[in-house]
């Protein structure tokens, strides 16, 4: 039982770490991006793949963020002259682009085979059980990105990001590089998926592309939305609610009288009416402002 | 005395249309231009032309000695000349106080690395921009909504906090698009007072309006532009005689 809660819980905290990443881009900036997941995709083989040539494990879970924020800068710079919605189709189709490379180029991912065999955080140091030190290690890092984002959220860079979302064409009045501050903001979003990417790997021990489906940015944003766009501690919230119900429900298979695939459509089915409650009940997500909704520009 | 800004020969056409065909126009340091007009009459393309939120299709506009036709909009906002808008655009989801703290143009706390590195200098200088930010809210009356939201305020204390929030970049001139529009007598008056002060601390002005009352009281000279052309320009108490003028308004 508690081995199955430590996975739980592991698992939500990776995926928050991802959403914090969503939670930058579209919380604070007002940039859709519907390929988040790419950039997950990117930093989990980028560090594997260096790892199983022979990099340690730090450096590479380094150059696994670099790469995936290196790539959400060169798309955005074409990307983000273009407004909101292109964005969206622009990023989408990218993240397409990232699994159908891993699937295919086999020289390189081994394709759908996936990746394994690699090594794990601390593993030779570690006696008793390695899913609670990898959770522990987990809650670090996650506390650790929100305490830097939050100090970047309450600083004159986050306070651009936000003119940025509200009206962009403030901070240009004002002689701000918006492009640039977008950018910025892209990358980072990027850096901290390709981060939770690493993770996701140490704790799977074995990735191929099936990990990265388009469906993956599309619960970050459900846990954004939920917890309180704009709000790093709802997102955490957010990710916790929505990972632990996917976790937790794998109990039910067991006393319904239900195959696995109708369990798996009941699931998404509840993450529907869930959101639906929400939006009805509480537009501004659970820790959101509920009177930010009442202004008017 | 010498021009802050100076237009000359600036054209731009929409498809065939032409919206700004300005032969001539100056603003005096430390002087406040008025630019009135018929709707349509190319005024706030004529702005967005200055401020290089569009570009131009030909001529010069010469800043403070420099050419700036054509520059992208934020670095001529880096140059000292900032624009308000003619909709007022306040930051909704953002405090007052906080729309004031964005517009100081060297922020260290604006550099990712400064922000986690260097937190006691960003703080510092966080500080400074606070207490300068507070003394103009209380100039403009604003002081006590200091933490509202910027959303919540009315249309003329919007308009109010777009003005301040644009002294707070420190300009050398300031582009005002229709600053009385959706304000009521009262806050008119004062936001009249607010700019006449400020002219006496030298700043220089260029300010569309569309009510020739209003502009009358402020301006030193006007000019009267419609389907893009200057029809006349002069002294308000010239232009308020030029027969050009009381046909182009009153069709």
């Amino acid at each position: 039982m508690i081995e199955y809660l430590i996975t739980v819980v592991l698992i939500a905290a990776i995926y928050a770490i991802f959403s914090l990443g969503l939670n930058l881009e579209w919380g604070f900036t007002g940039l859709i991006n519907f390929g988040h997941v790419a950039f997950m995709a990117i930093g989990a083989y980028t560090t594997i793949l260096l790892n199983l040539n022979g990099v340690a494990l730090f450096p590479s879970v380094i150059a696994g963020m670099a790469l995936a924020g290196l790539c959400g800068g060169l798309l955005g710079i074409p990307a983000l002259k273009l407004r909101g919605d292109y964005l969206a189709i622009v990023t989408l189709g990218f993240a397409e682009i990232v699994r159908f490379i891993l699937l295919n180029e086999d020289w390189l991912t081994r394709g759908p085979m996936g990746l394994h065999g690699y090594s794990r955080p601390f593993e030779d140091f570690i006696s008793g059980d390695y899913n609670f030190f990898l959770l522990l290690l987990m809650l670090i890092v996650l506390v650790a990105c929100y305490l830097m984002l939050e100090q970047l959220i309450k600083s004159p860079w986050g306070r651009v990001l936000k003119a940025i979302r509200e009206d962009e064409d403030v901070p240009t009045s004002l002689g701000k590089n918006v492009l640039s501050y977008k950018i910025q903001a892209l990358m980072l979003g990027s850096a901290i998926a390709g981060l939770a990417g690493a993770f996701l790997a140490f704790y799977l021990q074995y990735i191929n592309p099936r990990n990265f489906m388009p469906m993956e940015t599309f619960y970050a944003w459900i846990a954004v939305v939920v917890g309180g766009s704009g709000n790093n501690k709802g997102t955490i919230l957010g990710a916790f609610i929505l990972w632990g119900f996917f976790s937790g429900t794998r109990f039910a298979q067991g006393y319904l009288p239900l195959s696995p695939t109708q369990i798996g459509a009941l699931r998404i089915m509840f993450i529907g009416l869930l959101l639906i409650l929400i939006m009805m009940f509480k537009p501004e997500g659970l820790l959101g402002k509920k009177e930010e909704l009442t202004l008017i520009g | 005395m010498r021009n802050m800004l100076s237009v000359q020969r600036l054209k731009k056409s929409f498809g065939g249309i032409k919206a700004v065909d300005t032969s001539s126009l100056d603003v005096e340091k430390g002087g406040i231009v008025g630019v009135i007009g018929p709707n349509g009459a190319g005024k706030t393309t004529l702005f967005n032309l200055i401020s290089g939120f569009d570009k131009p299709d030909n001529g010069a506009i010469i800043f403070d000695g420099e050419n700036i036709a054509g520059k992208p909009s934020a670095e001529i906002a880096r140059m000292g000349l900032i624009r308000t808008f003619q909709l007022s655009k306040a930051l909704t989801r953002l405090t007052v106080v906080e729309n004031m703290m964005l517009a100081p143009q060297v922020q260290y706390g604006e550099r990712i690395w400064n922000v986690w590195l260097r937190p006691r200098e960003v703080k510092q200088q966080e500080e400074t921009n606070r207490e300068k930010a507070i003394s103009l809210l209380e100039f403009f009356g604003l002081r006590s909504k200091k933490d509202d939201y910027a959303g919540a305020l009315s249309g003329g204390q919007k308009r109010l906090l777009e003005i301040a929030r644009a002294l707070m970049a420190e300009p050398k001139m300031l582009l005002l698009d229709e600053p009385f529009s959706s304000v009521n007598p009262t806050l008119t008056k004062k936001i009249l007072e607010y700019l006449k002060t400020l002219r006496e601390g030298g700043m220089t002005f260029l300010v569309i309006e569309h009510d020739m009352h209003i502009i009358m009281q402020l301006s030193d000279f006007l000019y009267v532009l419609n389907k893009g052309k200057v029809i006349a320009s002069g002294v308000p108490e010239e232009v308020r005689h030029n027969e050009r003028v009381l046909d182009a308004y009153l069709g």
